[in-house]
């Protein structure tokens, strides 16, 4: 029973649980009802890693109508993969939120919040399990919207422009990504993606279909924050609650990179979209050029949420970089990079947000001396800017290993040396919360009282940063399903 | 001359599109970007339902051996329209709580206020 609606119920439960948790209202009981359906998408979401793993992608046809006339949701090993990534950070972040939360939202108006959330988690599998084009365009500002309104709940009034500003450019994204859609729609007549992979090589000398194609790379372009198209994404991230701005950059870039993966390779096939059309020159320069000045600009940032928010921007670089390189080994750098930075992201944000908890602000000269008087939170702090950088025996560097790899088999050697200088820049950017943290006397008026911060947040912390030094250690497994799905994606025969 | 004339719709599609994209990029009152964004959506209604029209086409309703339009575009539009407005209804609520919080909608007045602090 479970195992036939498999590909579904990641999408349903959070969907049916969002107005259950408003007709509930009671505080604990709604966020029980929220953790539980959270779980239970993850689990859904590992169950299909399975099952994908061991007996292929998995199709669900929704009412039972064939395709390509009723809508297809299809998971195969990358799809399972972002679900298990999007729907374990979002169980881990959901145990962290509520004391965080409760700085910025009144308790009695946290069951509004868990509402959101549980949209924005269904809008975020429904991208990922959907083998629909058009139902990906709904889920995609489903999960928009819910995550412009968390974005305002911040608790500086700078959140509420913030969030405007990015209602305003996901919008123009998502509508780009529409306009794409129906043009393809025109010369195809079809809305499913294997359908639509299949149509389109006999049409691709229409220049509707490269309109299409343009329309569709520039509005996920804008989703993923790729450089330049990131104007929204630090002010949100800086103004958003801490727990929301973990939860936005564990998944909302990477769950668009994985669209734009899915489509550029998997739709419009490597042939034209690579070899016929210069998108991977084009995505080379643009990725190059986000992780150096991405990560330039972090290393000048006062407010620490905004210099992760920086680094974002720069490691949403690496992972175009990856999709651009045209082989095995690449895309599987840009894929597990992914995963890896998903987990190493969240979890630094949620370490910022329990210095922010303590302490009252992310800014760098109120957090001076914060290490000695909060040892556990900064050492995740640490060891995930470790995980940024690239050093050995972190998430990190398995992604590196494989981008300097891909540039090496294609004899670039300028992009070796970007990709190791873009790491020295990171080097700086931790170093300076490192230093501050550790190295500089509390600022003045700060009585000593700031501690630990309490078990509920930081254990949800560590779990992240655990996760990453695991897949630093054993990184079969992910680097693994990133290799097969690279190897489907540009249809290289095993 | 036809060929021109005869896309019309399409003409007035591009038109709505830009007219819609230009008023978000450069009026700086939130309100009437939301205008601008709400009309660039709408210019993709068109788009669809233009391509979706068969000249003296009806609706699908089998009764004989009439011409049908392609009903799959106003469906897929009419899912569109509800995304439309929602976020149309966000973007408002957010006005409304920035002038609450400000006083003022108007971007470079915002930025003033930002940087000032």
């Amino acid at each position: 029973m479970i195992d036939h609606h498999l590909v579904v119920l990641p999408v349903v439960l959070p969907l049916l649980g969002a107005p259950l948790v408003l007709l509930v209202r009671h505080r604990v009981a709604a966020y029980a009802l929220a953790l539980t359906e959270t779980g239970a998408v993850a689990a859904l979401a590992v169950r299909a890693l399975i099952r994908t793993s061991r007996e292929g992608p998995l199709s669900y046809l929704l009412g039972g109508w064939a395709v390509p006339w009723g809508i297809e949701y299809r998971v195969d090993t990358l799809g399972a993969l972002v679900a298990v990534l999007v729907s374990s950070i979002a169980t881990v972040v959901l145990v962290f939120a509520p004391r965080s939360l409760a700085r910025d939202v009144p308790r009695e108006r946290h069951y509004l919040f868990l509402a959101i959330y549980l949209l924005c988690l269904s809008g975020l599998m429904g991208i990922v399990v959907t083998g629909d084009l058009f139902n990906l365009f709904v889920f995609l500002e489903i999960a928009s919207l819910s995550s412009y309104v968390m974005v305002s709940l911040g608790p500086n009034r700078r959140a509420l422009t913030a969030a405007f500003r990015y209602l305003v450019l996901g919008t123009v994204g998502a509508t780009f990504y529409v306009i794409g859609v129906g043009l393809l729609y025109q010369v195809t007549g079809t809305l499913n993606m294997a359908d639509m992979a299949r149509l389109l090589p006999t049409v691709s000398a229409f220049r509707t279909v490269l309109v299409a194609f343009g329309f569709i790379t520039a509005g996920l372009g804008l989703k993923a924050a790729m450089f330049p198209l990131h104007a929204w994404l630090p002010d949100a991230y800086t103004y958003a609650p801490s727990a929301v701005s973990a939860f936005l950059a564990g998944t909302t870039t990477k769950v668009a990179i994985y669209v734009l993966a899915r489509l550029v390779f998997g739709v419009f096939g490597p042939g034209l979209a690579l070899d016929r059309l210069p998108l991977g020159e084009i995505l080379l320069v643009l990725g190059t050029l986000g992780f150096v000045i991405a990560s330039a600009v972090a290393i000048f940032q006062s407010d620490v949420k905004r210099l992760l928010a920086y680094s974002s921007v720069g490691h949403v670089g690496y992972m175009v970089l990856g999709l651009s390189l045209n082989s095995v080994t690449g895309l599987t750098g840009g894929l597990v990079h992914l995963v890896n930075h998903g987990l190493t992201k969240a979890g630094m944000f949620l370490a910022v947000g329990c210095m922010a908890f303590q302490v009252g602000s992310t800014k760098l000269e109120d957090l001076r001396g914060v290490g000695r008087r909060m040892p556990v939170t900064t050492a995740a702090w640490v060891f995930g800017g470790l995980g940024l950088i690239g050093v050995p025996a972190t998430a990190g560097f398995v992604t590196k290993w494989y981008l300097v790899s891909a540039a090496v088999e294609q004899g670039a050697w300028g992009l070796v040396a970007l990709v190791v200088a873009s790491s020295l820049l990171a080097v700086a950017y931790v170093w300076r919360v490192v230093e501050a943290a550790y190295f500089r006397a509390p600022p003045d008026g700060v009585d000593g009282e700031i501690q630990e911060a309490p078990l509920g947040m930081v254990l949800p912390t560590w779990v992240l940063i655990g996760a990453t030094l695991y897949f630093g250690i054993f990184a079969s497994a992910p680097a693994g399903a990133a290799r097969r799905a690279a190897e489907v994606l540009l249809q290289v025969a095993r | 001359m036809t060929r021109v004339l005869g896309l019309y719709n399409y003409w007035i599609t591009i038109l709505l599109m830009m007219t819609g994209f230009l008023m978000v990029i450069w009026r700086t009152n939130f309100v009437k970007k939301v205008i601008g964004l709400s009309l660039f959506q709408t210019s993709v209604y068109l788009l669809y339902l233009t391509m979706g029209k068969v000249q003296g086409g009806t609706a699908p309703i089998l009764n004989g051996s009439a011409v049908y339009s392609h009903p799959l575009p106003s469906v897929l539009m009419l899912t569109a329209i509800v995304v439309g407005i929602s976020t149309a209804a966000v973007a408002l609520a957010f006005v409304v709580r920035i002038r609450e919080a400000y006083g003022t909608i108007d971007e470079d007045e915002l930025k003033a206020l930002d940087d000032a602090e």
